[in-house]
This record gives structure tokens, C-alpha cells and sequence, in this order.
């Protein structure tokens, strides 16, 4: 008999979760589906349609509708009419929305964890207790923040119409990470799933339409990267909302270089797992199981790489291998099953072919002793852990989202933030030690949107999540998370009104002095017709020419000033600078590209170190400038007559309001405070505000010490190194800056100043690599021209329409936002 | 005090296994000092433990039955007497009606607990119950449950467990030596009850529910494995907090790096608060995940219990006939 067999081998057997409700639910649309679009399901304009196959037997789930251009259109044409609606809808009404959402996703959770289960092929486990949970969880999290809208996002707005596209790995946890920060700030949505899991989202609209949400709030088109490209190109959207691969976040971002759509990437990860020796080994074995062998490794932040010190190295691959041999893969919807079945065939190639080129390199491959039994029929990988292997290695470099980790060692803590930050991505980091001193500062020297000790992969609505460099940028979750569906609600003068395309931002209140001082001179200084860059020039002689102005009367060689140094343009040219009149005022640098690689060298050599001063060393430093500066203001204000012609009021204005924007940076550097988030844990999550790193500022034309001092010097509050083009129109106030910096204690390579021709070192500025931001203040094709280029290391972009523009600067609150990243530090606790 | 054998410089400091018994180590406060707890992720490993693994139908019924194997049935009660002494023994010959046995195709099982577990008072009573049976019986000893009575009675109260025929005692140890970190004195302690249990095997109730973190836990499992211990037991059933699937998650690891430090297999014991069929399955479950399928075994392996009988009967009911069974239906422990 079967017990008495059994009770000989005490194996568990199978325990299968029921197909019949996502089944029945398939067969009651006759298994296949339509798009929706305004509340209504209809066929794609295509007539055509693909299938949905469940990876874990390749069988065919159901026909998903092949969304085309026209199809997006309508469903953009559909959001724009709800827009209006939507977004005037009370918070409080909104939020009853999303809470009903959450409501109705809990109350159908085992429909949509089965069905979650079937088309993606994750284990029944993960949909039942983690995906779905998580879906309701964030709906009701975002509920609140609709609650609150009216208060605490008060001087903010919604952006308009919202695209979003969404990957396959969680496909509806990521559907509600995109859908219900955008609905809760009162926008509304087209949303393309994922070609390979598309079911869930259609479900989901379905309750959309069972809670009576407004028809047009939330539109899903369903179909491939054409219908994905679609949404991307569509003129009638303001942001684009993308979570997938680097590679194809790159060309979003080329694609939507310059039209002012906003846009936030969460993309790829090779993240980080440190093992320290001093660590609960067995906690952190665990913790591999969760880090990369969750989702069948399908995860962009799994911890992939492990990175264990060397002592205890033998020891923890010993424990991995003992238990590896006991995960159990196979029919995702069984219940007791760890490692459910790849997406499907073509991933499971791609995993197969990389873990084989691992092997080809050296690489020595661990697998449990059953990895050759898998189950037939499916898309099945067995756990796998590659050890001989260097930063070098392509299992080490490359992204490989599958079940497979890639093992090294290090000596010293050192050593492993080192390791650690070896590489191009930056989405998530863990770090195993029961020392909260070395772990914290661990976590604080990685570069890493998300760091957890002691634990790996914990998300929540709560926790902002998102990357640093590669991985991507914005936050999803959180407060931090509503500022990328939103934006100023007092739009600059003759702007698209689209945050991040600049205009005027005459908005802070804060600024209420300067603003007013700032626009009157403004109104003052209106500078002359000549719009062309100045040119290149052979020396002319600059003594001769009349002096304008009383207080410059001695010729001054305005150099470049770069590590702390004053120096020569390595090109060896110079440009001439007129003042109002076309009158020759000055000559300054003309830099070059070496010059900015130069600059942007500096500035990374001294990035970490002025990143760890403590904020209040900052703020001595900011206003010591202040103090310096004022010290001249005379003379500084005589230069911003002889550039623009502007009064005597208005300068002195000028320079006063950037005494005080030094002031306002200053009294910043250690008050814009990071937060706690309250993620349902036993555990303190730290949002911390991380200055960017290197950024490459390029200045506006008016105002040109106000605006250095704003913009430059709240960055600099904030921790930053910076590369500052000046504007080549007014240059001189900045090349007179340098005598500022030099007495203020401004440490070495922290402030860079390179001038020269804006468009042409804005370019070497966005290509560069080791660039993490990049300021521009330019004409519409520069803006193009910067957000294209910055593609190739995806750094973050702020493109500010300044040439010349009418307006003031951005407010306080926004800068400071550019100048710094969130990451999110989970410390668990537990005596 | 008992006098403790010291091993001589120079000795192995893994003696050879007496039997397939652990024989202890010399005290060693490397491995007691390098004990390393997460609690969180003990805590996430313990929660989900029981979500990763499950066991349906004919896979539960035969797990079920083989947890009744594994049953310490246990009465510990200040109102026992000779009379309900002699009924549980009963049960534990029987635990399950032979004719569900048979309706669950295994007519010919002579299914028993794995012991019978009393004071010493009763001793005899249960040796006398259970002859023949091959039924071993357990007595709680050295002062159960505080292990606050002087210690030369202590090592009396073995020997006259092991004198009426006791084969396993579990003796409970003194929490203050865990509370200051006094290692050494918990050593001796324990070492010198093992050499009093001569025989009978020694189950040592560190009661983890007493010990304030799970690293004393992990701890005193270290110290009383070095002690010689052939069982290390979670708790006397009398503490505020009894078995925790946590604490037992940092006991069972400790076993396995005693093992992989020493080649000596010790066994696992929880007790206190175990009543269902389901909470059976998932001490069951993490004994095969963190040790493997021989610490499924009863010479590996007791669930300390006195209810759980009759629930996994219940269960095993419904299983065989597909209806919700009553407890009238089932005979008293």
C-alpha cells in the first residue's frame, strides 16, 4: 500500500494547487482577450493576437490581443479625456478607489496567484505569499498617500497621461508599483504587460471596472515591443514609466531624449551579497535561497553576486552545496516546490548559454546532485552556484537573471566595497554581519539604491526602491516615489508645464527675496539680439579695448580651474567675451574635451571624500563662500553689469540674492534629512539622501552668479563633485569665482569650472562614463543631444530651458532632489 | 559534587562513539563562543519553513503516523497517580485504533509512541505497563522542572530513575549557569548527570523559554552536546514560552555543526504546546530540511506530547473515511 510505502521514505510527494479557478476564469473568455481601453474590452485594431504559454508544461494558456499603434492611440486619447476628471477628483475620492482596488485584489488572491502562477511559472509559494500580498499592499499604501495628497503633496500636481510598460518577473506586483503611485497623484494610464504574462493585468482591469473606477483612468494594451514602442513614442504622453532591461531602458531613453517626458527606468542588476565572517552563516545561506534562487533567480535585484570573506569562504560553500541539495524544483503550482519553471524557452537558453560560457572560462559549476532530473516538458534550470570566478568573469559581469550565483572572495571590508562597486549596475545590495559597525558602513559605501542587512529582498510600498548608475533612476515607493508622478504645481512662464524641461521655475516660495530681486533684474538685463555662441578666436588685444565699467580696469586672465588649480585650456585657445555693447570685456579658456575628462578626473578623486564630510563641515564651507563673496560683492556686481549691462540696483540685487542662495544651500547641507520608513518589519528602513556623485552642471545664461551659486552651490551642499560649464555668453562671474573658492576652503576638485563652447562640452559631459548626472541649461537641441547621449551610462539628466529664457530659477526642493539619490538601508533588529 | 572525568592531555578530543551515543567533547568555548544568531532571519526561516514544504493526503497520513513513532507521551501532572499512569501506557501501546490502522492498508502495524515520558514516582508503574511492549520509558529528573534541587539529590534522582528501569532521562539543566554565561559550570553540570544516566540516554532540557535569546539557546545546545548529551530538549512544558519553531531552528542547526565538528549525531526533542497534527508536521518538516532523513527518526528524534495523540488521530480519520471525526470516538490517553 502507499502509506506503509511512504512511511518507508517520508518524501513529501506532491501537493498541487487547483488550475480549475484560473481555468475556468480563461475558458469564461473563451480564452482569449481583448484590450481595454475607456472601461471597454474590444479587439485590437490588428486583428491580431499571440499566445500565452505556461512555461511550466509549453502548453498554450490563452490568445493575448497584439496591441497596435492605433490601439495606443485610442487608449492615450482615452486617459487624456479621463485625465481631466481624474485629476480633479478629490484625494479622498481617489483614495476610496484604491482601497477598493486592494480590497478586491485580496478578496480575488488565490485566483490571481494561480493565474500569476500558470503564465509565469513561479511557485504557487512566492504568488500566494509574497506577489499578490504585495499587490494589495501597495494599493492600500497608495490609497493613503491619494488620502493625502491635498496636504502633503500640496505644491505638487500630476503629470498628465502616464505610460507604462512593464516586465514579465512579477507581473503584477509591477503593474501595481506602476499603477497606483500614478492614480493616487491623479493621473491616469496606459500599461502594456509583458508579452509572456499578460493574463493578470487583464484581470486586473477587470476589477478596475468591478470597482467602477471612471472609464479611461486606467487603459491596458496588451501586445509586444512594437505596441511597447508605441507608447513610448506617443506624443500625447508626459512620462514613461518603464521597469525591464538596460538595454532596452537605453533606447526609451534615446527615444524620449529631448520631448520632455518624464521618465523613470528600473532596470537590470548584478547586486552585491557580502558575507562578512563574522556573520550568522547559516542566516545567510538562507539568505542566498532568498536572494537567488526566489523567481528562479528572474529577479532584477537578486542577490547575484556573493562575495564571502575568504576565511570562511570553504565553509559557506560547503553549507550552499548541503543546501542546494535540498531545494526542490518543478510544477510551479505544487506547494511545496522552491524553484519554479523559467518564463520561457528563449530565457532558458539564454541562462543555459551564459552559465556554459562561465564554465568555458574556468568557472568550476556547483549544482545538486539531481540538477540532470528535472522535470520534462518544461522550462526548468537547477540552482547553480559558479565559484572560480573573478570580476573579470562574464557570469560576474553580466546580468543573467536566473537561479545562478556567481561566487568570490574577499579579505577585507575594504576589499569587498571595492568588489562590491565593480560593476556598471546599482540597483540592490546585501551585506551578512551581526556587526551593526561594520554593516552600516558597508552599507553606507555602496553604491546601491537599496541595501539590506542581515536580509534580501524585502520590498514594500513603504521603501522607495530604485537604482543608482546602470540600474536606472526614480524610486518606486514611498514618498520619494510620488515625486516621479508629479510635478511643481507652479509651472514656469511660457513652459510646457512638463517638470524636468525647465522654463522659468520662478516657484519657491523659499526664494521669495531673491525671486523678487532676481526677476526685476531679470526684467533689467534683457541681453542684446546676438544669439550666436561666441566663436574661437586668435588673441586679440584685450588691453587695448575700453574697459567698461569702473571697477574692472586691470586685465584679469580668467583661467579654467580644475583640481583645485587654476588652469590652462589644454587646447591653448581662447574666446573672446563681449559685453552689451559688443565691446571685448574679457577672453576666457576654450576648453576642450580633455579639459572636461581632466575636470571630471578631479572631480571623482575628491567625490568620496567630500561625499563623508559631515554635513555641517559642508555647510561651513558654503558659507564661508558666502561670506567671501560678500566680502566682494562690489566687484562681482561690477562684472554683472560689464557682461549684461544691467543696473547698478539689479546687480547688486544679484549679487545679495547669491549670497543668500549660498546661505539657503548652506543651512540645507544638514537639515534635507532622509526618512524611516515604517515597512511592516521588525526593522528600521533609513531613506538616505546620497549626493549624486559627479555632476556636470551647465549653466544658464541669465543671472550667471545666481545661478552658479543655486544650482552649484546646493549641490555642493549636498556632497557632490562638480564639473561647471558657465554660460559662454556671461563666463566672467564664474572665472571670478574661483578666487572665492580658493579662500573658502572649498575642498580640491570638488568645485571644477571649465569654460568654453556649451554644446560641445555638454556632449563630452553626457558621454562620459564616469559622470553620474548631468544639469543642462540649453536650447532644445542640446537637450536632445544630452538626454541621448546620456543613454550610454544611463546617468540621471535635468535639462532646464535657461538660454536667454525669461523666468527664475528652480525652486530649493527640486534641486535638492537632483543633487541626491535615495537609498534605501533595511536594518533589521532582534536582541 | 560528582566528581567529572577529566580527559587526559594528549586524548583525542572526539572520543570514539560509544554505540552510535554521543560521548560528549572536552569543553571547548571556541564553537560556544563563535555561535552567530540572526534572530530576524532565524524568525523569516522559522515563518516560512512550513510555506516552502507541505505534505497532502497519502503523504500525510503516512507522516502522521510516523510522528505518532516519535511521541514522548508524556504526563507530568502534580494529580497523577498509578491509575492514569497505567491508561497512558496503554495508549501509547496502541495510539491508534487498530482498525484505522487497517482502513489505512497497514493491518499488520504495530504502531507505538516512541516512549512513555513520567516523574520519577511513577517509573515503575510505567515499566511494569509497558513490558514487552519494547516501549522505553522516560523520566524528568534533577529537580523538573526549575533543576533548583541540590545537586547531590540531582544525581540520586538519576540513579533511582535508571534503578526502576528508566531507559532515557531528561534532566534539566541550571538556567543561571546559561543567564551569567558560567559555560564551564553548565559542562560539568551536565557531563556529571550523563555519567549518572550510565545506560539511559540523557535528554537535556536547556528550556529555551527561560534563556532571554536565541543565542543562549544555540549556546547552551553547544555546551550540553560537549556534555555529552544524547538528546538536547527544548523545554519542560512549564516555562511561560514552550517549544518555538525559532528556537528549535537554532537548536537543530547546532546539532548539525556539532555533527559536522565532531562525526557524533545528537537528537532533537521538542515539547510543550505541541497538540496538533499540523504543528507535528512542521517540526517534522524542519528536521528533514535542516538535518536530513535520519533526524526523522526516533533515536534521532521526539515530539514531547501528551494531546497531539488524539489530534493526529482525528486527522488520520478523516484521511481513512473522508468525514470529520469526534473525539468520543477515540480512547483516552
Amino acid at each position: 500500500m502507499k502509506v506503509a510505502q511512504i512511511l518507508k521514505t517520508l518524501d513529501y510527494g506532491p501537493a498541487p494547487e487547483a488550475a480549475k479557478p484560473a481555468l475556468d476564469w480563461i475558458a469564461e473568455h473563451e480564452g482569449k482577450f481583448g484590450i481595454f481601453i475607456n472601461g471597454k474590452w474590444r479587439d485590437p485594431s490588428s486583428k491580431e493576437w499571440f499566445d500565452s504559454i505556461n512555461p511550466s508544461n509549453n502548453k498554450k494558456l490563452a490568445r493575448i490581443a497584439q496591441g497596435s499603434k492605433k490601439d495606443v492611440d485610442d487608449a492615450v486619447k482615452a486617459a487624456r479625456a479621463a485625465f481631466k476628471g481624474w485629476s480633479a477628483t478629490p484625494g479622498h475620492i481617489r483614495a476610496r478607489y484604491l482601497y477598493a482596488i486592494a480590497r478586491q485584489v485580496q478578496k480575488h488572491s488565490r485566483l490571481f496567484a494561480v493565474l500569476e502562477t500558470m503564465d509565469n511559472g513561479k511557485p504557487i509559494r512566492e504568488t500566494r505569499d509574497i506577489d499578490i500580498p504585495l499587490v494589495a499592499r501597495h494599493f492600500y499604501h497608495h490609497a493613503g498617500w491619494a488620502q493625502l495628497a491635498d496636504t502633503e503633496m500640496r505644491d505638487y500636481q500630476p503629470l498628465g497621461v502616464v505610460g507604462q510598460i512593464i516586465p514579465w518577473n512579477f507581473p503584477l506586483l509591477m503593474l501595481s508599483w506602476k499603477i497606483a503611485p500614478a492614480l493616487a497623484m491623479g493621473n491616469t494610464v496606459v500599461l502594456k504587460p509583458a508579452e509572456l504574462t499578460s493574463l493578470t493585468a487583464l484581470l486586473f482591469a477587470e476589477i478596475c471596472n468591478s470597482v467602477g473606477l471612471p472609464a479611461g483612468v486606467v487603459n491596458i494594451v496588451t501586445g509586444d515591443g512594437k505596441t511597447g514602442a508605441a507608447i513610448v513614442e506617443h506624443p500625447g504622453i508626459d512620462k514613461i514609466a518603464f521597469t525591464g532591461s538596460t538595454e532596452v531602458g537605453r533606447i526609451i531613453r534615446r527615444a524620449t531624449a529631448g520631448t520632455g517626458k518624464k521618465l523613470s527606468l528600473e532596470l537590470g542588476g548584478k547586486s552585491p551579497f557580502i558575507v562578512f565572517d563574522d556573520a550568522d552563516l547559516d542566516s545567510a545561506v538562507e539568505g542566498v535561497v532568498d536572494a537567488i534562487w526566489f523567481n528562479q533567480g528572474q529577479v532584477c535585484c537578486a542577490g547575484s553576486r556573493l562575495l564571502v570573506q575568504e576565511g570562511v569562504a570553504e565553509k559557506v560553500y560547503k553549507k550552499l552545496r548541503a543546501r542546494m541539495e535540498k531545494m526542490r524544483v518543478g510544477d510551479p503550482l505544487d506547494k511545496g516546490i522552491d524553484i519554479g519553471a523559467i518564463v520561457d524557452t528563449n530565457q532558458l537558453k539564454q541562462i543555459q548559454d551564459k552559465v556554459a560560457r562561465g564554465v568555458e572560462e574556468g568557472a568550476t559549476l556547483m549544482q545538486p546532485s539531481w540538477a540532470n532530473a528535472l522535470p520534462a516538458g518544461g522550462c526548468y534550470f537547477p540552482p547553480t552556484v559558479l565559484t572560480n570566478v573573478g570580476p573579470a568573469s562574464s557570469v560576474v559581469q553580466q546580468e543573467i537573471f536566473g537561479p545562478v550565483l556567481a561566487a568570490m572572495t574577499f579579505r577585507t571590508p575594504e576589499e569587498a566595497v571595492k568588489l562590491a562597486n565593480n560593476t556598471r549596475y546599482g540597483l540592490a545590495a546585501t551585506i551578512w554581519s551581526e556587526d551593526i559597525n561594520l554593516a552600516l558602513d558597508i552599507a553606507t559605501q555602496i553604491k546601491a539604491g537599496t541595501v539590506w542587512i542581515n536580509s534580501t529582498n524585502l520590498l514594500d510600498a513603504a521603501a522607495g526602491f530604485g537604482g543608482y548608475r546602470e540600474s536606472g533612476f526614480g524610486r518606486e515607493g514611498g514618498k520619494e516615489g510620488l515625486y516621479e508622478y508629479t510635478k511643481h504645481s507652479l509651472p514656469s512662464p511660457g513652459s510646457g508645464g512638463r517638470a524636468g524641461d525647465g522654463g522659468a521655475l520662478s516657484n519657491s516660495a523659499k526664494h521669495k527675496t531673491l525671486a523678487s530681486t532676481a526677476t526685476s533684474s531679470q526684467k533689467a538685463l534683457k541681453t542684446p539680439a546676438n544669439k550666436g555662441v561666441p566663436k574661437t578666436v586668435a588673441p586679440t588685444k584685450v588691453g587695448a579695448q575700453v574697459a567698461f565699467g569702473s571697477a574692472v580696469n586691470i586685465d584679469r586672465t580668467a583661467k579654467m580651474f580644475i583640481g583645485g588649480k587654476q588652469a590652462r585650456p589644454d587646447g591653448g585657445l581662447s574666446i573672446n567675451i563681449y559685453g552689451p555693447n559688443k565691446n571685448l570685456i574679457g577672453e576666457v579658456g576654450a576648453g576642450n574635451r580633455k579639459d572636461i575628462r581632466n575636470a571630471v578626473e578631479a572631480a571623482r578623486a575628491a567625490a568620496n571624500g567630500w561625499a563623508k564630510a559631515t554635513a555641517h563641515n559642508r555647510a561651513q564651507v558654503v558659507y564661508f563662500m558666502a561670506e567671501n563673496l560678500a566680502a566682494r560683492a562690489a566687484e562681482f556686481a561690477s562684472r554683472l553689469i560689464q557682461q549684461t549691462g544691467c543696473t547698478q540696483v539689479s546687480a547688486d540685487a544679484e549679487v545679495e540674492a547669491s549670497i543668500a542662495a549660498l546661505f539657503t544651500a548652506a543651512a540645507w547641507a544638514d537639515k534635507y534629512d532622509g526618512r524611516i520608513h515604517g515597512t511592516p518589519h521588525r526593522n528600521v528602513t533609513l531613506a538616505m539622501n546620497e549626493p549624486m556623485g559627479v555632476i556636470g552642471m551647465l549653466m544658464p545664461d541669465d543671472h550667471p552668479l545666481l545661478a552658479l551659486a543655486t544650482l552649484a552651490g546646493t549641490a555642493l551642499a549636498m556632497g557632490n563633485a562638480m564639473v561647471v560649464v558657465p554660460s559662454p555668453k556671461h563666463p566672467l562671474s564664474a572665472t571670478d569665482l574661483y578666487q572665492v573658492l580658493e579662500t573658502s576652503d572649498v575642498p580640491h576638485g570638488t568645485f571644477n569650472i571649465v569654460t568654453g563652447e556649451r554644446d560641445e562640452l555638454a556632449k563630452t559631459l553626457s558621454e562620459h562614463d564616469d559622470v553620474d548626472s548631468v544639469w543642462y541649461a540649453g536650447t532644445a537641441e542640446g537637450q536632445t543631444a544630452v538626454q541621448k547621449a546620456s543613454a550610454g551610462n544611463m546617468k540621471r539628466t535635468w535639462v532646464l530651458g535657461l538660454t536667454g529664457a525669461t523666468g527664475a530659477l528652480p525652486g530649493v526642493d527640486e534641486i535638492l532632489r537632483e543633487a541626491t539619490q535615495v537609498k534605501n538601508v533595511w536594518v533589521p533588529y532582534g536582541a | 559534587m560528582a566528581k567529572v572525568t577529566q580527559i587526559k592531555p594528549g586524548a583525542s578530543l572526539f572520543p570514539a562513539a560509544d554505540n552510535g551515543r554521543n560521548p560528549g567533547t572536552r569543553f571547548d568555548l571556541v564553537p560556544v563562543r563563535d555561535v552567530r544568531i540572526n534572530r530576524s532571519a532565524i524568525e523569516r526561516r522559522a515563518a516560512t519553513m512550513s510555506t516552502r514544504r507541505t505534505v497532502k493526503k497519502d503523504w500525510q497520513a503516512a507522516w502522521l503516523l510516523h510522528a505518532v513513532k516519535t511521541i514522548d507521551l508524556t504526563t507530568l501532572s502534580g494529580d497523577d497517580t498509578v491509575g492514569t499512569v497505567k491508561r497512558l501506557c496503554a495508549k501509547a501501546r496502541q495510539p491508534v485504533q487498530q482498525q484505522l490502522l487497517a482502513d489505512l492498508g497497514l493491518p499488520d502495524f504495530k504502531l507505538h509512541t516512541g516512549a512513555v515520558c513520567v516523574y520519577h514516582r511513577f517509573v515503575s508503574t510505567a515499566v511494569e505497563a509497558l513490558a514487552g511492549s519494547g516501549i522505553p520509558v522516560a523520566a524528568v529528573s534533577t529537580g523538573f522542572p526549575a533543576g533548583l534541587t541540590p545537586f547531590p539529590l540531582k544525581i540520586e534522582e538519576i540513579k533511582a530513575s535508571v534503578r526502576d528501569g528508566a531507559a532515557e532521562i531528561d534532566i534539566v539543566i541550571s538556567r543561571e549557569h546559561v543567564l551569567t554565561g558560567n559555560w564551564r559550570a553548565l559542562y560539568d553540570e551536565v557531563k556529571a548527570f550523563r555519567e549518572a544516566c550510565g545506560p539511559a540516554h540523557m535528554k537535556a532540557i536547556i528550556a529555551t523559554g527561560e534563556l532571554g535569546t536565541l543565542k543562549n539557546i544555540g549556546r547552551a545546545s553547544m555546551v550540553c552536546m560537549q556534555a555529552g548529551s544524547d538528546f538536547i530538549k527544548t523545554s519542560t512544558g512549564k516555562e511561560p514560552t514552550n517549544a518555538t519553531i525559532a528556537g528549535s531552528l537554532v537548536m537543530v542547526r547546532a546539532i548539525r555543526q556539532y555533527y559536522e565538528q565532531t562525526g557524533h549525531k545528537v537528537g532533537f526533542k521538542p515539547a510543550g504546546g505541541i497538540r496538533s497534527a499540523k504543528q507535528a508536521l512542521d517540526w517534522l518538516i524542519l528536521m528533514k530540511e535542516e538535518l536530513g532523513d535520519e533526524w526523522l527518526q526516533p533515536h534521532l528524534f521526539r515530539i514531547g506530547a501528551s494531546a497531539l495523540v488524539n489530534d493526529v488521530e482525528r486527522q488520520l480519520e478523516h484521511y481513512a473515511y473522508g468525514r470529520y471525526a469526534s473525539m468520543q470516538y477515540q480512547s483516552l490517553g
